[in-house]
């Protein structure tokens, strides 16, 4: 009973009626997004955004102070989104131009990003505490306008993610076959990015800019280790990710620690939780052989029915009977 | 070309050749892969492309499927210059089989009905699960839509990608070693659906190691060497019957000189995509 109380409570906090929508929308988006990164091979993607959106924030915040707003922290988070946008298509054209030089470029976009970041707010005459907020996630001062930028922003991941799975499926999944059929590769390619980006913005609010890949990451993890097809990783990492975000966020509500850690730390348990139990959650194959019963071309002395695996000692076997 | 691929006739009215090239140089980075290479693929042929590793086969499949961009000459498919006004949805490829698994899973049935998108059609049309099963069906794994294509065999995958590219009934096929490292009774069936899809009207462009269970249906065959084309004829009788009906062709199970030779650019010995599959 009072466990209900206290939910209603929270609920009929408006300061936590944003965040947990918030949260919500992002737990959402961010898996979606993080399914393709993960397809791709480049889970880290996240983190090199992120990096660069807090050059984007500190530059937000110069701008702001130059230009003498109220706030200074007015363009923060325009800015962010400006900067990761940038960030992530540039990445996506190194990626293009020549592979190994990928993460090369994206080690050099961490380091960038954050001294970038120190270094501007020093300008901006802000201290680097003032970008703790930003690494770190602020939910608890999610404002109105705040929570308008995410639900468009959401909408338009969603929009994406979800409308052109489909064809961004295609792209990550071979790329070289999606060219050969004429698809529009460069531009799908640049679509996954700057949806990145955008997620990387959005979830810089609930989780901070340090851990916002987790949130992408961390849940298709978990998607993938119970599912064997691409569509339901992507379901199953979202549904984990909404969890994780609106459980994590109630329980900052009673007790206080970090809304981000206390949804990643959460998200990390779940993951080893689910591998840890994993065995027991796949879905069980029927018994059997599951060897197709097709005639093969290697002369075996002695093959009575039933004992064939008896004859597959050896690797070299593979080349005659694949199957 | 609106004529429908069923239609027997599609051959003998051919329009425009469904492959042309001319004096097609590919570089790749410093080296000169192709050098000026012709060639036309009339509608309803079944050419074959033959030539020892390294002879630049892939190389120029890849180039008339537009992965590559050539450094010189003129490619046009299907009666198009090569780009986007190319009809790519009549036009299905078979790469070589792509060997690293993504870290994603994903099931037989959603990597072939990602051949059903092409050009600018970005969304799965209607009815795609029916067709995606058809294809499935002709390539003989259709019960195993739903499993994920890391659980499938080396040979089981390359007819994933089999399906991937007849899903979207294409005039011209283009198939890069379709069969290697596929045992016999799967290539006696894919001869037989090849051989069905052909007397429908299909044109294919074949890279082959050996001619092998496709003889019968291969009309020419077109033999690189050094990036130049040696011969475009008859198929040629490969030294010692090697594809003769009844040779036993067994591959020594060690990484000896003749497996080396199979794959040498490409990975993955003949024996090992099968060994993989099942751990």
């Amino acid at each position: 009973m009072i466990l209900f109380d206290e939910l209603g409570y929270m609920l009929g906090d408006p300061l936590m009626q944003r965040a947990l929508l918030a949260a919500l929308l992002v737990g959402v988006s961010a898996p979606v997004v993080g399914t393709y990164l993960v397809q791709r091979r480049l889970a880290l993607l996240g983190d090199g955004i992120g990096h660069v959106a807090l050059t984007g924030v500190a530059l937000g915040w110069l701008i702001g102070a130059t230009m003498g707003l109220a706030s200074a922290d007015a363009l923060a988070v325009p800015g962010a989104v400006v900067a990761a946008v940038v960030g992530s298509a540039l990445i996506e054209v190194v990626r293009r131009r020549g592979r190994t030089s990928g993460d090369l470029a994206l080690a050099i976009m961490f380091y960038g990003g954050i001294a970038g970041g120190v270094l501007l707010i020093g300008l901006a005459g802000g201290s680097s505490s003032n970008l703790m907020a930003y690494l770190f996630g602020s939910i608890s001062t999610v404002t109105s306008t705040d929570l308008l930028l995410t639900v468009v922003l959401c909408a338009v991941i969603l929009l994406v993610g979800l409308g052109l799975r489909a064809a961004l499926f295609s792209v990550s999944h071979d790329e070289e076959f999606a060219t050969a059929s004429g698809l529009p590769v460069w531009a799908l390619n640049m679509a996954v990015a700057v949806v990145a980006a955008l997620t990387v913005t959005v979830a810089m609010r609930v989780v901070g800019l340090l851990l916002v890949s987790a949130l992408m990451i961390v849940p298709v993890a978990i998607g993938q280790l119970v599912t064997h097809s691409f569509r339901r990783t992507m379901t199953v990492a979202s549904v984990v990710g909404v969890t994780v975000c609106l459980v994590g966020l109630s329980l900052t509500y009673w007790y206080d620690v970090s809304p981000g850690a206390t949804i990643v730390v959460l998200a990390i348990a779940v993951y080893a939780a689910v591998a840890l139990a994993r065995p027991l959650l796949i879905r069980r194959r029927p018994a059997g052989d599951p060897h197709p019963d097709i005639p093969d071309d290697v002369e075996v002395a002695t093959t009575p029915a039933g004992t064939r695996t008896g004859t597959r000692s050896g690797a070299g076997d593979a080349e005659e009977c694949p199957e | 070309m609106t004529s429908v691929a069923t239609a027997p006739q599609a051959s003998t009215t051919a329009p425009a050749p469904a492959v042309e090239a001319r004096g097609v140089h590919v570089h790749l980075g410093a080296s000169h892969i192709l050098r000026g290479v012709d060639l036309t693929v009339a509608r309803g042929e079944v050419v074959a492309l033959l030539g020892a590793n390294g002879s630049g086969k892939s190389t120029l499949v890849r180039t008339l499927v537009n992965v590559l961009p050539p450094s010189a000459g003129t490619v046009s498919i299907l009666g198009r210059p090569l780009g986007s006004t190319v009809p790519w949805g009549d036009v299905g490829y078979v790469p070589q089989r792509v060997s690293a698994g993504t870290t994603v899973p994903s099931t037989a049935g959603e990597v072939v009905a990602s051949g059903l998108l092409h050009g600018r059609r970005l969304r799965l049309p209607r009815g795609w699960r029916a067709r995606v099963q058809d294809a499935l069906d002709l390539v003989g794994l259709a019960d195993r839509a739903g499993d994920a294509t890391s659980q499938l065999s080396g040979g089981q995958q390359q007819r994933v990608l089999i399906a991937r590219a007849l899903v979207r009934e294409p005039e011209l096929l283009v198939l890069d070693e379709p069969v290697a490292g596929v045992d016999r009774p799967s290539q006696e069936a894919f001869a037989a659906t090849m051989t069905r899809l052909v007397g429908d009207g299909l044109t294919v462009l074949v890279v082959l190691h050996e001619l092998g269970e496709l003889a019968p249906l291969v009309t020419r065959a077109v033999v690189l060497r050094h990036g130049r084309v040696v011969h475009d004829g008859a198929p040629p009788r490969p030294h010692g019957g090697h594809d003769a009906v009844g040779h036993e062709h067994v591959h020594p199970h060690e990484p000896g000189p003749l497996a080396d030779e199979h794959r040498l650019t490409r990975g993955p010995l003949p024996g090992a995509p099968g060994t993989e599959a099942r751990s």
